[in-house]
């Protein structure tokens, strides 16, 4: 088991640690505060490559392994959550494509996204379906050579500022997931629009809305798969995007770690560094120890991937492990810094508002936990 | 046009480095070792040179089989092709410019862009040495180089004191990159992956036949004294003269 | 033991005053060695200034003096340089560390084949070896070392060797005879554009003069800038400060403004909290003005005065002036 990084590796690593040191992090809180699309952070981020990094070589992408992916994922989320969001939904987006797409639809709708900035958006949630895909409402029909796509979505990531969307629709609710379908829809298509944009806790940097399927009409070989193979291309999507989010989550739970130690080294307190009280050198092993682990757990879930072997255990143990250190690491940063870590001037409060969401979006850490003990109880 | 840029391979600027219990050198463990940023401002202007003027940016680097990582970035921000110079033992700043004096010989590049200095030994002397050995002008602490035309000859802003010099010169020359002179660019993934197959060349340094016996010695080093608590001086006469003759930073 | 020949430097007829830095460290190492210091200075219509450094102290002033050496430009000087070495049997050859002596003296080197240092800030003699001590890694460390063989040429720190006074016996000036062609060295000087007087960027600058709470208003912000001015330096204040509108937020040093280490921080009734600390402790010097004797900025820093900044700081700023002059 070689745990060392390749040269190529450590290249990623660093080009993406300036990135988010230099391009990312100044901008953070300004983003933080304003909801501005962060345009600069993201124009750069598509001339290093990071936007189209699912995307295969062969249709102009990155091509990166997953495991590349999570290396640079890791750094990205350690200079803002928010964008690193806004990056990482719209591989999330185009993901059903290289999935479920033929080459010819490959062709069609990754290419574009290579040539010019781009984000996707990703439509499977809706208000009444979240953690249950299935009660889902919005509906396909096959109209002559089109589908007509009608329904709303909701909490998209990049919903209104995306080229391309993929979106999930069900062609006959009573077949359950054998009814789901899988299309893509490029911007500017009539009768889809974005709704307003959400007021967040915290990823603010990135744009979240409703999307709205008004007889939205494409050609029928928009559709991703065939009718009824929608629920399967979606869940694919999901097993191969989820350790992003881990790896995301490590990354901001490093920077928090990070904050506070070198606070930790330099506040004062009684005569001393509040580093040499045990109650902060405790909390301060624990992110330590929790993140290399987080780390490890996230590698290895997209490194099965790439090897071509199922990694749906893995990846939500990777997620739902991952974001409860996050939540945990960030909070207790929050805590090192008193009454400091509690005001906007220092970081560590917008750290901790970023965590939260990851143990609830990609699929909640309740749903993860279930799935993980349906695996591991199969027979029961 | 062929530009040759010269890397090194140092320890990161942002490190703090401790010496280690002997005192012969710094402790490496755990230390992150980057391209010299004076080098990779060469490197950036290289580039620039290529894609205004098609020039073919070849890297040079001395030094232990661990540069190839540095020249593997270079290659990543988009320059042609590399060249590592393998030696064990380490080089002052003569030793550099008469390798680099038979890779000038080999390569005929119409300029060499290097760093100023290396943020290491902070010596600002091997571009200036390989000028004289090869008898070429040289420009150093460049903030801004233009190329004629007919890319014969180059004018050089320079910072200098007090301000900024502009001298002509005729290739082919040494130009040496100072702080102000580009932003150079990060490695982009494509680049990165494209840095795999980009050839890169290992030199024994015996087979260049050159004297490489430094004049250099280094017999230790020390941290400069720690910060003690201060004293409080009563007169600002007596201020000033602690600040020029003690601290010398008047 | 040979001689030691400083290379001078001037500019249109007159003496660049750093050079006095490398004439005393020529001087100090001549007295250990029992060599001669000797000057040479290139250039001209340099007449005065050979007068001027025949007062310094040396043995002998060599003057080449010469239209072909109006323009400096490395190869030129390093040809007439490497000349002088050998006439005047120079074992060390310096300069102060200027931009002309930092792009010229390793041409020199080269033609002498001699071993080069940059930057040196002391010495000693032991046993016949010469030992140098050099700032390496931007400073944070110094290393000691040695030339192999001789000549050797070194460049100094100029504010590690005070100035040499002008007040010794005048010494001989010798004229050098010099035939140069400054169309060989394929270079050509085309112009100089002087830097118009605006401050040093806060992160990059050598020395910082920083505003606090105690300043009380926007108005006596002025004498910060007046004080930073006068060193060359860039300006910064606390976040009190810019809290209470002295001064624009992007000059507040501390956790979350700038970073800085400067070679010199002077606080200015500036309580010291550590939230200021941060962000330049890593100074090499500190100087602490404050009218409170237990305020923490003494803790840290090398230099305090406890007293009134409106009457020390105009205080300190003649003295400045003093001392430069």
């Amino acid at each position: 088991m070689d745990f060392s990084l390749t040269e190529e590796q450590k290249a990623l690593q660093d080009t993406a640690r300036k990135f988010a040191r230099e391009v990312m992090a100044p901008v953070a809180r300004k983003h933080d505060e304003t909801g501005e699309q962060p345009v600069d952070v993201l124009d750069k981020a598509f001339e290093l490559g990071f936007l189209t990094e699912g995307i295969p070589v062969e249709y102009g992408g990155s091509g990166l392994s997953r495991l590349d992916a999570m290396i640079l994922t890791e750094e990205l989320g350690a200079g803002c959550a928010g964008m690193t969001t806004s990056i990482m939904a719209t591989t999330l987006g185009l993901t059903p494509i290289v999935i479920g797409g033929t080459d010819e639809q490959k062709k069609l709708f990754l290419t574009p996204l290579t040539e010019k900035r781009s984000l996707v958006a990703f439509c499977l949630t809706e208000p009444d379906a979240g953690s249950d895909p299935l009660a889902s409402t919005t509906t396909v029909k096959k109209v002559g050579n089109d589908y007509v796509i009608n329904g709303i979505k909701r909490f998209i990531s990049n919903g209104a500022v995306s080229e391309l969307y993929t979106v999930f629709a069900t062609v006959d609710k009573s077949k359950g997931a054998k009814g789901f379908c899988a299309l893509a829809v490029p911007k500017g298509t009539p009768g889809l629009s974005a709704g307003k944009e959400e007021d967040k806790l915290g990823h603010r940097a990135s744009n979240t809305t409703e999307v709205i399927f008004e007889d939205v009409k494409v050609p029928a070989n928009y559709m991703l798969g065939k009718e009824g193979e929608g629920f399967k291309i979606a869940m694919a999507t999901l097993d191969r995007t989820r350790p992003a989010v881990a790896a995301l989550a490590v990354g901001l739970a490093r920077a928090a770690m990070e904050a506070a130690i070198e606070y930790s080294k330099m506040r004062k307190q009684f005569g001393m560094p509040i580093g040499m009280f045990q109650a902060i050198q405790f909390m301060i092993a624990d992110m330590g120890m929790q993140i290399e682990a987080a780390r490890l757990l996230t590698c290895l879930s997209a490194w099965l991937i790439d090897q071509g072997l199922k990694n749906s255990l893995q990846s939500s143990y990777a997620k739902c492990f991952a974001s409860d250190v996050a939540m945990k690491a960030t909070t207790d940063a929050v805590q090192i810094f008193g009454g400091y870590g509690y005001t906007k001037e220092y970081p560590v409060e917008k750290y901790m508002r970023d965590a939260k969401l990851l143990q609830i979006y990609e699929g909640t850490n309740e749903i993860q936990r279930v799935v993980i003990a349906r695996e591991l109880l199969k027979g029961i | 046009m062929k530009v040759l840029v010269t890397v090194k391979r140092v320890p990161d600027p942002e490190a703090k480095l401790k010496v280690d219990p002997e005192g012969k050198g710094i402790v490496t463990q755990g230390l992150k070792f980057v391209v010299n940023p004076f080098d990779e401002i060469a490197i950036e202007e290289g580039l620039k040179m290529k894609e205004k003027h098609k020039a073919e940016v070849v890297l040079v680097s001395i030094g232990k089989k661990e540069s190839t990582e540095q020249l593997r970035t270079g290659l990543a921000m988009g320059a042609d092709r590399a060249i590592l110079v393998l030696t064990d033992d380490g080089a002052d700043s003569e030793v550099v410019a008469r390798i680099l004096t038979k890779v000038y010989e080999t390569e005929k590049p119409d300029i060499v862009l290097m760093g100023k200095q290396a943020v290491d030994d902070d010596m600002n002397q091997a571009g200036q040495l390989l000028a004289e050995y090869l008898g070429i002008p040289q420009a150093t602490f460049a903030s801004k180089v233009e190329l004629a035309a007919d890319l014969k000859s180059a004018k050089v802003t320079r910072e200098v004191d007090g301000g900024l010099e502009t001298v002509e010169i005729q290739l082919p020359a040494v130009i040496t990159a100072d702080l102000r002179l580009n932003t150079p660019r990060y490695a982009s993934l494509p680049g990165i992956m494209k840095a795999k197959t980009k050839p890169l060349k290992e030199i024994p340094v015996a087979e260049l036949g050159v004297q490489v016996k430094p004049k250099v010695k280094m017999l230790k080093l020390e941290e400069p004294p720690k910060r003690k608590g201060g004293i409080k001086v009563e007169t600002v006469q007596e201020l000033v003269l602690k600040l020029k003759n003690e601290a010398k930073v008047l | 033991m040979g001689n030691i020949l400083v290379i001078a430097e001037q500019s249109k007829g007159s003496l660049k005053k750093a050079s006095l830095s490398a004439v005393t460290f020529a001087k100090s190492l001549a007295g250990k060695t029992g060599g001669e210091c000797h000057i040479l200075v290139m250039g001209s219509g340099i007449d005065a200034v050979a007068k001027e450094l025949a007062g310094c102290g040396a043995k002998k002033v060599w003057a080449a003096d010469n239209p072909g050496l109006n323009d400096y430009l490395a190869p030129v000087y390093a040809q007439v340089a490497a000349q002088v070495a050998k006439d005047c049997g120079a074992t060390v050859v310096t300069a102060t560390v200027t931009a002309m002596g930092k792009d010229l003296l390793p041409r020199v080197a080269a033609k002498l084949v001699a071993g080069m240092l940059s930057d040196i800030i002391d010495f000693s003699v032991e046993g016949g070896n010469i030992v140098f001590k050099k700032p390496v890694y931007a400073g944070s460390i110094n290393a000691l070392m040695t030339l192999e063989g001789d000549p050797k040429v070194v460049s100094v720190r100029g504010t590690a060797f005070e100035a040499a006074k002008k007040d010794g016996a005048p010494a001989e000036i010798a004229q050098v005879s010099v035939s140069v062609d400054p169309s060989q060295s394929r270079m050509k000087f085309v112009g100089f554009e002087e830097y118009k007087s605006v401050r040093p960027e806060l992160t990059e600058a050598s020395v910082v003069v920083s505003g606090g709470r105690g300043l009380k208003s926007a108005e006596n912000f002025k004498i910060i800038e007046g004080l930073a001015d006068l060193l060359g330096g860039a300006v910064g204040a606390t976040r009190a400060a810019v809290d209470s509108g002295f001064c624009p937020n992007d000059l507040q040093v501390g956790q979350t403004g700038k970073v800085v280490a400067p070679s010199l921080y002077i606080a200015i009734a500036i309580s010291g909290a550590i939230q200021h600390l941060a962000g330049m402790k890593d100074s090499k010097v500190i100087v602490a003005i404050n009218k409170d004797p237990e305020a923490p900025i003494f803790q840290v820093a090398d230099y305090g005065i406890v007293g009134d900044l409106f009457k020390a700081v105009p205080e300190l700023m003649e003295e400045i002036k003093k001392a430069k002059a």
